[in-house]
């Protein structure tokens, strides 16, 4: 670098040019490395796990004698009677949330940004965003349900209903309950990002601009601001399309069941006891990787063929577009939502109380601790193994961000759009399609059912969300408070540790609590890196979902739901508390 | 505030950083060169600065002033290639890391860490070496009187007005006993009236320390008020 370099390389003169072991555990100890590591300790198990998806699903498993590469498998799975419906039902709901979710999502922004109702919406969306989609679905569950709260609410008076009506809501073979629950869920993170996109951009400055050159709200917003912003919420809304083609928990929860969504059908084969299905399960995971990676494609195409159409469009000078039904359909879609959630969020703490609770009553009649004091030895056990975990893969998801973009900092480079998909990779490859593979691998080197493996399998869903939400905050820091600190004498370590990080206490306990609300909502990664040895929340609340005792139910989606909720108001308090004396760093 | 100017002689320290030269020595650039993506920002800059001197260096924003003290205080970003020596005295800084420099640095915002009180901010910049807290805290107390701030140890920087924050900014790096000043437009963002006091205040310990000081700036009142040298960016640029 400077020309002092020739010092530097006559004091090497003497080394042999061999390789040099404590060069390389220097390496492996220095920050240099924590990009590398980070990457490998992520994407390393998503590849084995997908390969060792793969080679099952053609033929090749060994432990149940399949030692030769065959197609038999896939012939298994398209004959099977189940397929086309369970794939029609796949892809029906998945896109339809999808696109029902970013026209939502579109047409609240475009109606309501800059307006009061559009900054109250943008702080209750933190909540619905922090509490696992499945507590969610089953607080949905009891409240659509034909014996659910609504129904109990306008019985029997306006119905005339006694007893439960015999149809099916929840479970409904067209998918519409679970639809319904993915848009609840996806909307407001749609929303999100676009207005992290529009902080960015100078979109008021645009919106303005057109509104001034005679553009009603959504018109401008449409025309001069979507067109911007698209290219950065388009992996979010990959993210969400993938996820919504291969949710799990909420499938289970909401969705059809004779015959299920993919990921469903695929999970049964997994588990039947019958070993042999074990290689048409995994084809049935490649094809659902097939699935998903078919639909992104065609969403691009469809993103290229809008653009084309929409070009004369564009700039054909029509100043409105449909201005008054946009405004009024996604205000009251959006007030839908919220009450919702709040619904569902009501009703779970109401059961989990419940003793006894009549149709078509509207309240309980008899209350009581009962479900809670009967489940405490569980509660508890399952409690602390959600805690543990998400704590211990949130933290480690932060130190390893966090050495990564120091890293950046002091090499002076920023990762570019190549990494943010490769971190946007475990987001959208379908679970089922390597998790299975990553517990095969697992039992191949021991770990399987290891408190390292539900760890390690929950940081890769973890690290990228602890990454997107710490990485603009970290890279934004004015780098001459490090160097004021390093220029009046204080070492690298410590203007790191005194300056660096308490400057970013807020946005590094955030990341923390994403990271470990992300955690605690995991199911299937519980369910194949736990191996039936591990349980949380989250899995009991699943499993227990179905067997319609909804007392019990209540309490665990309830304390499913709390835990983020608490991680979240830590998160925002503790900052406030610690910097009470601090005007520029207390937020609130 | 009104002992702003009056007493001149009041501040020097009772204390000297351990590794600091015995006496005032200058700061002396050498073949200076600065490079950007292969575009050089100046070349061959040769620059000598005496113990109490005060050099402005003028020129248009984005010409490369602030790249160059950042480079002499070491903490310029990666990407640029810098060439040539920085000597305090005898002394080559040239390879050595940021915090060994000792170049105390000064910038139009006063950077002050916000999570700390005024008084651990000034406790922030003095050295190690003053042990106990008695010690320090006599420092920080003696500092404060000195610009007129007594009992503002226990303050958030935040509640501070600008001028007294950008006291305080001077007096953290003078507590960490630097060789060199290095100011970066220090005077830019403030009123008029407030200016002149402040660039007196400056001016009056880098003369009091014997601190071989360079200044950039755009502004010809600032250049004109150190009554020293001044050098044109564009002069330089060859």
């Amino acid at each position: 670098m400077r020309d002092q370099a020739h010092t530097k390389q006559s004091l090497n003169h003497g080394r042999t040019t061999g390789f040099l072991w404590s060069d390389a555990l220097g390496w492996l100890f220095s920050l240099r490395s924590m990009p590398v590591l980070t990457l490998l300790a992520f994407l390393g198990p998503v590849l084995a796990g997908l390969i060792s998806t793969l080679l099952p699903a053609f033929g090749y498993l060994p432990v149940i004698g399949g030692e030769e590469l065959s197609f038999k498998p896939w012939a298994e799975l398209f004959s099977h009677p189940a397929l086309p419906q369970a794939l029609f039902n796949t892809l029906t709901s998945g896109l339809a949330a999808t696109v029902i979710s970013l026209i939502l999502a579109i047409g609240f922004v475009s109606a309501w940004q800059g307006t009061k109702s559009f900054q109250r919406v943008r702080t209750i969306l933190a909540p619905i965003l922090a509490i696992p989609h499945s507590a969610l679905a089953i607080g949905l569950a009891f409240l659509i349900a034909p014996s659910g709260w609504i129904a109990r609410l306008v019985s029997p008076w306006a119905t005339g209903w006694e007893t439960p009506p015999d149809v099916a809501i929840i479970h409904d073979p067209n998918g519409l309950s679970l639809i319904l629950g993915l848009v609840i869920k996806e909307t407001p993170y749609l929303l999100l990002m676009m207005i992290a996109a529009l902080d960015q951009n100078e979109a008021n400055q645009r919106l303005c601009l057109a509104r001034t050159l005679g553009y009603k709200p959504v018109a401008a917003w449409i025309k001069a601001v979507l067109p911007v912003i698209y290219r950065q919420i388009r992996l979010p809304i990959f993210a969400v399309l993938a996820f919504s083609l291969s949710v799990v928990d909420v499938a289970l929860i909401l969705g059809p069941t004779a015959p299920p969504t993919l990921s469903i059908l695929v999970l049964r084969w997994f588990y039947d006891p019958d070993l042999s299905y074990r290689t048409l399960a995994a084809a049935g995971a490649v094809l659902q990787l097939l699935v998903v990676i078919g639909s992104i494609s065609m969403w691009r195409l469809g993103e290229v063929v809008l653009s084309n159409i929409s070009k004369q469009w564009l700039v054909n000078g029509r100043r409105d577009l449909f201005e008054g039904l946009v405004s009024a359909l996604s205000k009251w879609v959006m007030k839908l939502i919220i009450t919702a959630f709040f619904g569902s969020f009501a009703v779970i703490l109401v059961w989990s109380f419940t003793r006894r609770w009549r149709y078509p009553d509207a309240l309980p009649s008899v209350w009581s601790t009962q479900s809670w004091g009967s489940n405490l030895y569980n509660l508890f056990w399952s409690g602390g193994t959600t805690l543990a975990v998400g704590l211990a893969s949130s933290v480690i998801a932060i130190a390893l961000v966090v050495a990564c973009l120091e890293n950046e900092k002091r090499r002076g480079k920023t990762a570019g759009t190549g990494a943010l998909w490769l971190l946007y990779l475990p987001l959208m490859i379908p679970q089922v399609s390597f998790l299975f593979g990553v517990q095969i691998v697992t039992i191949r080197l021991g770990i399987d059912s290891s408190w390292l493996s539900m760890i390690w399998s929950h940081l890769l869903f973890v690290l990228p969300y602890v990454f997107l939400s710490l990485s603009d905050p970290y890279r934004c820091q004015d780098d001459r408070y490090v160097g004021i600190a390093l220029s009046l004498g204080a070492s690298p370590a410590r203007a790191f540790w005194r300056v660096r990080l308490p400057m970013l206490l807020r946005p590094l306990l955030f990341a923390l609590a994403v990271g470990f609300a992300v955690s605690v909502a995991q199911y299937l990664p519980t369910l194949f890196a736990g191996g039936g040895r591990f349980s949380t929340l989250t899995t009991e609340a699943v499993n227990m979902a179905a067997s319609g005792n909804r007392r019990v139910v209540g309490v665990y989606a309830l304390l499913q739901a709390l835990l983020p909720l608490l991680a979240f108001s830590a998160a925002l308090g503790l900052p406030a508390f610690i910097f009470r004396n601090r005007r520029s760093l207390r937020g609130i | 505030m009104p002992n702003d100017t009056s007493n001149t002689k009041n501040n020097i320290n009772t204390y000297h950083r351990a590794d600091a030269p015995k006496h005032p020595v200058p700061l002396h650039l050498q073949e200076f060169s600065l490079k950007l993506r292969g575009k050089s920002l100046f070349s061959g800059l040769n620059l000598n600065i005496n113990p109490g001197e005060i050099t402005t260096l003028m020129g248009p924003s984005g010409c490369g002033k602030s790249s160059l003290l950042a480079a002499i205080s070491g903490t310029l970003s990666s990407e640029f290639f810098v060439s040539g020596i920085i000597c305090l005295g005898d002394f080559d800084l040239t390879i050595l890391p940021p915090e060994q420099r000792h170049i105390g640095m000064l910038f139009q915002e006063d950077l002050l860490f916000p999570h700390m009180s005024v008084g651990e901010n000034l406790s922030f910049g003095i050295p190690f070496s003053v042990k106990g807290k008695k010690a320090r805290a006599e420092l920080i107390n003696q500092a404060l009187e000195d610009a007129g701030l007594s009992g503002f140890a226990n303050r958030d920087p935040a509640t501070l007005s600008g001028g007294q924050r950008a006291r305080i900014a001077v007096l953290r790096t003078l507590l960490s006993q630097p060789s060199a000043l290095l100011l970066d437009e220090p005077f830019s963002k403030l009123d008029v009236e407030l200016r002149e006091r402040f660039r007196a205040f400056v001016f009056r310990h880098a003369k009091a320390h014997q601190l071989p000081t360079l200044l950039v700036t755009h502004d010809p009142d600032d250049a004109q008020s150190t009554g020293g040298r001044v050098l044109k960016m564009s002069d330089l640029n060859n």
